[in-house]
């Protein structure tokens, strides 16, 4: 159901990504790794058309996207979501309107100029709001909520959206471990239930273990691993960073166990 | 997934909300009735003192550059003469723009960083530098053109003053607002190690806000280059002088005129290519 095809963007004379080709066949929950720099962000935000592909293409469903413009362009934007490392919200508007913008390229302009949203749509983003445990904050300001809740409000505007795809860029970097597990839990849920397609940049291994169900790596814009998380074994993770034999997944990362994991370690490396 | 138990159930929530939303509408409805009231009502009485009316008379309105352009078009020959006669007059205005613009900026940049809220040196006369700053502000550069002029003679320097003057109380104004949104750890970090008021200032605050103060005084240059160009017409000298003979003299110099407004036009223009050029020179690559 999704093509992409030897996809590429260039800034300047700085490959970004560099000829990305991976097929995706049915609804997964795909992980892309790498470290800050590899083209993660970029290749994301060419699927979603934020900014435009350099060569290559991009296929869903039969459909071109690499080649839509204008109208369909958008059309394209709202079937497939969005949800950013800094939430990117609204902060001044309360929660359930942010929420409501999943809907703006259904409605008129003019309507969501004067934030005339029908009823059915408010209650549909209270019952989202409800599913992912934040409907008590629905008349708050966004900015006013914390880092996790905020996240749980972007994903909650990606739902509102109906999606065929949720991308989700870095989604739990700015967050606590805590936060970081109820954001990835109601992607992971998201993906279950409703049976849509997510595809996450993280920049922790565990995390891409523990939740998705293939992974992609890339290094330098190029793809250089395709797998499941089983197949990505820290030689392999060495590989994508670059990385050294001192490389040691458990030393920057997030998650609470790994502290069980570490005990009996001798001393943290100066 | 749930981190507040819910103390409220949905259809209590969902009827809180739809109830919240439909007095917010009710709001902005009483909003726009009041906008469009007082757009109308303005309306109506600004053309009812008009001596003309305004229904009667607008489409004169452009009676008056048809003809300057008309009569320019016949005399079109004359035009190249006409620019490179008037180039002088051009320079002289501008002249007294950018020496205006200097000395108001650096006047605004003082009263802006005494009228700032954290940054104050004297906190307590914050009050007393932004009332200079207002009054300043307040007094129409022509007024204090036409004091001046009145006192030591018609010239380049009334008009300098009198923009220097009211530029300096813009800027105060403006870069007061840029500074309040400067980051002030920085400035901590700088009083941390024992630094005077002019040295957090200079070192502080400045590098932040630098791109936001160029673009302002270069967007200033601009207003001040008309300002000056006007000010010629009471008899400061430059372009704004000949333009005041060309056009009272009506019919048979508006060839003139036109090669006057080519000039200033054209001077905008490339003050305003440099002014962009210099901004992201300053902003550097990599900049948000």
């Amino acid at each position: 159901m999704l093509q992409i095809d030897k996809l590429t963007r260039r800034f300047g004379d700085k490959t970004a990504v560099s000829a990305a080709s991976f097929t995706v066949r049915e609804p997964a929950m795909i992980g892309i790794i790498g470290r800050s720099g590899a083209g993660k962000s970029t290749l994301l935000r060419m699927m979603n058309r934020l900014i435009d592909a350099s060569e290559g293409k991009f296929v869903f469903d039969g459909l071109d996207v690499t080649a839509l413009t204008g109208r369909d362009k958008r059309a394209w934007q709202s079937r497939c979501a969005m949800i950013f490392q800094q939430f990117n919200l609204v902060p001044r508007m309360d929660v359930v309107s942010n929420v409501l913008h999943g809907t703006l390229n259904r409605r008129s302009t003019l309507a969501t100029m004067f934030n005339l949203f029908p009823t059915e749509d408010i209650h549909r983003a209270v019952d989202i709001l409800a599913r992912l445990g934040i409907a008590e904050q629905a008349a708050k300001r966004a900015e006013a909520l914390s880092g996790g809740q905020q996240q749980r409000v972007a994903i909650a505007r990606a739902l509102m959206q109906d999606p065929d795809i949720i991308l989700a860029d870095e989604p739990i970097a700015s967050l606590d471990p805590m936060n970081a597990q109820i954001v990835m839990d109601a992607l992971r849920r998201i993906h279950e239930e409703d049976g849509r397609m997510v595809i996450c940049n993280l920049h922790t291994l565990d995390t891409a273990r523990r939740y998705c169900d293939r992974v992609i790596g890339m290094r330098d814009g190029r793809i250089v691993f395709d797998g499941t998380p089983e197949q990505l074994t820290t030689g392999v993770a060495r590989d994508i960073y670059g990385a050294g034999a001192d490389f040691s997944e458990a030393a920057t990362s997030t998650a609470i166990e790994t502290l069980d994991r570490q005990t009996g370690r001798s001393k943290v490396p100066a | 997934m749930t981190d507040t138990a819910l103390n409220t159930p949905l259809p209590q929530i969902k009827s809180d909300y739809t109830a919240l939303v439909r007095q917010r509408r009710m709001y902005s409805g009483i909003g726009v009735a009041i906008f469009i009231v007082l757009m109308v009502s303005g309306f109506m009485v600004a053309d009812a003192r008009n001596a003309g009316g305004f229904w009667d008379g607008w489409h004169q309105m452009l009676d008056f550059p048809a003809g300057v352009l008309s009569e320019a078009w016949e005399k079109r020959a004359n035009l190249p003469g006409l620019l490179w006669r008037y180039l002088p007059a051009l320079v002289e205005t501008v002249n007294i723009a950018i020496v205006a613009t200097l000395i108001g900026v650096l006047m605004g940049l003082g009263l802006s960083l005494l009228s700032t809220r954290g940054l104050a040196l004297w906190p307590g006369a914050i009050p007393l530098f932004r009332r200079i700053s207002d009054v300043l502000r307040a007094i129409p550069e022509i007024v204090i053109a036409l004091v001046l002029i009145f006192m030591m003679g018609g010239g380049p320097v009334p008009a300098m003053i009198a923009i220097a003057l009211h530029t300096a109380g813009a800027m105060g104004k403006l870069y007061s607002e840029v500074n309040e949104n400067a980051d002030l750890k920085p400035v901590e970090g700088l009083t941390s190690v024992g630094a005077g008021w002019m040295q957090r200032m200079m070192l502080g605050v400045i590098p932040q806000v630098a791109p936001n103060y160029l673009s302002y005084a270069l967007l200033r240059l601009e207003i001040n280059i008309r300002a000056s160009a006007i000010l010629g017409f009471v008899g400061a000298g430059g372009i704004g002088y000949e333009l005041r003979n060309s056009m009272t003299f009506g019919m048979g110099k508006f060839d003139e005129a036109a090669a006057i407004f080519i000039l200033l036009f054209l001077t905008i223009v490339i003050v305003d290519q440099v002014s962009s050029h210099l901004r992201n020179r300053l902003i550097g690559p990599g900049a948000h």
